[in-house]
């Protein structure tokens, strides 16, 4: 049967939520795609030909273009299929979206997560250093159902794919409660707000497995 | 009273021999968009840098009607979306997304590798040499066929790439390695011709021999050896 133009493919990791996000964009959009399980440890011939830059998953094909790099794809994503914006159109909404979620991946992740697995100074004080992180984001949300406003946006997508599907289950396995509902109430509501989100529910790893492989990827980080 | 300045008010926190923050003076100038340029020792931050941006305490930062954007990516976008004149990223969405992928990539990969080869030596120094090469080739197959990486004229990775022409390419005297020779980059050095044949840029990069001696003076500082 002869491949459509319009066919979306995306390949990912199940555990990835740089994979994650992009399904929950486009799940978003009602775009139909081909999603293809990658195997990150033993890479496919077609994961290396396909991103040879960075021989990394999420990958994102569509009409013949091949993208990578999650915020990028995201941001591609929003611009071919209109409905359902997940970017600001304001110009300086929009900045402090890519700003933040930036912040997110680049210092939140490795802070909250790879730097607590190796505690090499101490767990608590790693969670300290994280905690401070989360501030940034408990103010943002401050006053807000979801970091995009009413609805989700860019922000809640690349946030809540790292934050309560993918580092609170690494944090479960370590035993560790980074963001208690005391200290960080606004962030707690937004992820029972996520929670609630249908398209959100269909495109987090499941629990326990993705416990399992916290567990493992912070084996690895320890004994790196 | 006296007149309240225009609603257009833009500032840049900057630093003179920043590769981040020439980025965004390039772009400012290519827009004709006239703003106050505030030179910050980031050795000894000011309380307004510390303000305006709490989280990285970094430059650049944009301040455009009192609101301030860090980040240098994040900052060019903002100005290609707020002053439309001379546009910087194509309208194209997929041309759009690959600039912002290939912007991305100098910072993230070219950037974050070449660094390493300061204060490395021997075999260590080969090794991170051979991984910053086989990053810029992909920009030098990009630029096969091309007079920027923009095409037919300067545009967002450009800008962005500037930080290789005019800074690593720079360092490679002081660092006493030539990570970019032109037999195996020979696109790469046409490129950076055809851009130090823009005014803008001309303009815009520190001025060379000041940038030399600021570099080798940094590098003594961290008692580094240069050559």
């Amino acid at each position: 049967m002869a491949e459509k133009e319009e066919d979306v493919k995306l390949l990912g990791f199940w555990a990835s939520p740089f994979t994650r996000r992009v399904e929950m964009a486009l799940k978003l959009k009602g775009v139909p795609y081909e999603y293809l399980e990658q195997d990150i440890v033993n890479k496919s011939p077609l994961l290396l030909q396909i991103n040879p830059v960075y021989k990394k998953v999420p990958v994102l094909v569509h009409k013949g273009n091949i993208l990578s790099e999650s915020h990028v794809i995201l941001e591609y994503i929003d611009q071919i299929w209109k409905n359902n914006p997940i970017l600001p159109q304001d110009p300086y909404e929009k900045a402090m979206a890519l700003f933040w979620a930036k912040f997110v991946d680049e210092q939140v992740g490795p802070v909250a997560f790879m730097s607590v697995a190796k505690a090499e100074k101490g767990v608590e004080v790693a969670i300290k250093e994280a905690q401070e992180l989360f501030m940034f984001l408990e103010k943002e949300v401050t006053g807000k159902d979801f970091f995009g406003g009413k609805t989700i946006g860019f922000l809640d997508l690349v946030a809540g794919s790292m934050i309560p599907f993918c580092l609170a289950r690494g944090w479960e396995g370590m035993g560790i409660d980074m963001i208690p509902e005391e200290k960080f109430p606004e962030l707690n509501r937004w992820i029972k707000n996520l929670k609630e989100i249908e398209i959100v529910r269909e495109c987090i790893p499941p629990r326990e497995e993705q416990i399992e492989h916290m567990k493992k990827v912070v084996e690895r980080i320890k004994s790196a | 009273m006296a007149e309240r300045s225009n609603s257009e008010e833009v500032k840049l926190l900057g630093m003179w021999a920043s590769p981040f923050s020439r980025r965004i003076e390039i772009a400012l100038t290519l827009k004709g968009v006239s703003y106050e340029f505030l030179e910050q020792d980031i050795t000894n931050k000011s309380s307004l840098l510390l303000q305006l941006n709490p989280v990285n305490k970094m430059i650049p930062v944009l301040v455009h009607n009192g609101k301030p954007i860090s980040e240098s990516l994040v900052i060019l976008e903002y100005i290609d979306e707020t002053w439309r004149d001379n546009p910087i990223l194509p309208q194209d969405p997929y041309e759009r997304t690959m600039a912002r992928f290939w912007s991305k990539f100098v910072d993230e990969q070219i950037y974050v590798t070449a660094m390493k080869v300061v204060g490395k030596t021997g075999k260590e120094r080969d090794a991170v040499v051979e991984a910053t090469r086989d990053l810029l080739m992909f920009l030098e197959k990009e630029l096969v066929g091309k007079d920027f990486l923009g095409g037919k004229s300067l545009g967002f990775v450009d800008i962005v790439a500037t930080l290789v022409a005019f800074w690593l390419m720079r360092t490679e005297e002081i660092v006493g390695v030539k990570v970019v020779p032109v037999e195996k980059f020979p696109e790469i050095h046409r490129w950076v011709k055809n851009l130090l044949g823009n005014d803008v840029i001309k303009k815009c990069i520190p001025p060379e021999d000041e940038h030399l001696k600021y570099i080798r003076a940094r590098m003594e500082k961290l008692n580094i050896k240069s050559a």
